[in-house]
């Protein structure tokens, strides 16, 4: 009988040792400092240029700088979705755990994105539109993408067994993305309010003073996203495996008090 | 295959003829609530047809929401869901006649229901024949996209709360597309467009629906 020799793709092997959630704390632990580094840093830079640098919009005036918190949370309100998404399916296929773990702890973070866009864009709304409140199709799309991420969220804490609810909750999430399109499409066919987009793939309107702070803010809100899922993925592996060998090394005392 | 759907089927509306006065709730609860909108805003004609389309179509998406709670419940407490995933037959299948039955058991009424309600809400006659013709096409939908989140808030104690929050954002598409032609045709405009969308909706959901339903009552049942 021929033996099977053992993958040795460091690409593979990689991946594959991600799934352990052991050496998944170990490596993520050396790395996420860094993240909420690099996050910090380009916030600053980012909001320096985009509040005290760049000039003022000629038609409205300082109001447009809510724009540099508004624009990338909206785009990472979406971005993360798609990503849940995404993970859920490999949590689905695979079953790995620490997928589940990143797939449902991006739920939260997703939902503050969608809220914080919502928030920052009524509160542009009211100098630019007169109204807090527009029901055009942006706002309200971001509206139904806060109800889909309410749902996963809300699925996942109902269900008692957190592997169960995972996949059940990555289900919903895959079934969700399948709305992303229409939404995007119902943005193309109702006239709207809300100014068309400036930034295309083609070219942009917007004068690079402007431009440069939203693209860094928007790169620094990606940093926040890795830190902060990878951060609460630590915490939830922890969580769930209190009882297991590894976590002893890790809190220690802390795991013996628990213990007894 | 199709002998198990057949059965299947069978029985289902069996069951929901041997209960004739639960047949009735959804119906009664589509009245009831079409009803309170005049109470509530006024008995003006000209506000109420304008508001026709939205009205009856969400007092449709609330009667569908209340009916999908027993979809399979009653499999689900009793064992007959394990034993359909033991038999042998595609889940997907036994999913599909099951949603069939609902539709024609708490579906179809809420058709045939709508010309009366139209007459209440003051809709211009010549809307009713599209207002049936996306409550046809539309209501499948909802029962088909309802059956993905009944499968997977089955095995809570209060499922009922949350499935309203699961399906509800998954139905916006489908109220803003029926109650727009609905309007199009007293605004005068072509409306061709959106039953077209309409079904090609009901097309994509009878494909995939049923497969999502099947895993996330395997998921429930794990």
């Amino acid at each position: 009988m021929k033996t099977v020799k053992p993958r040795k793709n460091p690409l593979v092997m990689f991946i594959h040792k991600l799934g352990s959630p052991p050496w998944f704390y170990d490596f993520t632990g050396k790395f996420v400092p860094w993240l909420w580094a690099v996050f910090a840093g380009l916030t600053v830079w980012g909001l320096y240029l985009g509040l005290f640098v760049a000039p003022p919009d000629y038609l409205q005036g300082e109001s447009y700088r809510i724009m540099y918190i508004h624009v990338p949370a909206a785009w990472m309100s979406m971005m993360i979705y798609v990503l849940m998404a995404f993970m859920g399916f490999i949590a689905l296929i695979w079953r790995i755990r620490t997928m589940e773990i990143m797939a449902m702890n991006s739920a939260p973070i997703g939902a503050a994105f969608t809220l914080i866009a919502l928030a920052t864009g009524s509160l542009w709304g009211r100098p630019t539109w007169g109204a807090y409140w527009v029901w055009d199709a942006r706002l309200t799309s971001e509206l139904v993408l806060l109800f889909l991420y309410l749902g996963v969220i809300g699925l996942y804490k109902a269900m008692d067994e957190p592997r169960k609810a995972a996949r059940a909750a990555s289900l919903l999430a895959l079934v969700g993305l399948v709305n992303l399109p229409i939404i995007h499409f119902s943005v193309k066919w109702w006239n709207t309010l809300h100014q068309g987009s400036s930034i295309s793939m083609t070219g942009s309107k917007i004068d690079p003073s402007m431009l440069w702070p939203l693209l860094i803010m928007a790169i620094a809100m990606k940093f926040y996203y890795g830190a902060n899922l990878i951060t609460r993925s630590r915490v939830t592996l922890l969580e769930q495996d209190l009882r297991k060998g590894w976590t002893r090394g890790v809190i220690g005392d802390a795991a013996k008090e628990r213990k007894s | 295959m199709s002998g198990a759907f057949l059965a299947l089927l069978r029985r289902d509306l069996l069951l929901a003829f041997r209960r004739r006065t639960e047949l009735l709730f959804p119906v009664a609860f589509l009245l009831v609530v079409v009803s309170l909108f005049p109470l509530g805003i006024g008995p003006g004609p000209a506000l109420l047809a304008r508001i026709a389309p939205g009205v009856i179509w969400i007092a449709a998406l609330l009667a569908t929401v209340i009916s999908l709670d027993g979809l399979f419940r009653s499999d689900y407490d009793d064992g007959t869901l394990e034993q359909f995933i033991l038999s042998g037959h595609p889940l997907t299948l036994i999913v599909l006649a099951k949603i069939v039955a609902h539709w024609l058991v708490a579906g179809l009424p809420l058709v045939l229901l709508s010309p009366l309600l139209a007459i209440w809400m003051n809709l211009p006659m010549e809307s009713l024949g599209v207002l049936i013709v996306t409550l046809l096409l539309g209501t499948p939908i909802l029962s088909l996209i309802g059956s993905i989140g009944v499968g997977l808030t089955l095995s809570l104690k209060r499922g009922g709360q949350l499935l309203s929050l699961l399906v509800f954002p998954l139905y916006v598409p489908i109220l803003i597309l029926a109650t727009a032609a609905v309007m199009a045709v007293a605004d005068g405009l072509p409306y061709g467009a959106f039953l077209g969308l309409l079904t090609a909706g009901l097309v994509t959901s009878v494909t995939l629906a049923p497969f999502a339903a099947a895993a996330a009552l395997k998921i429930s049942l794990s």
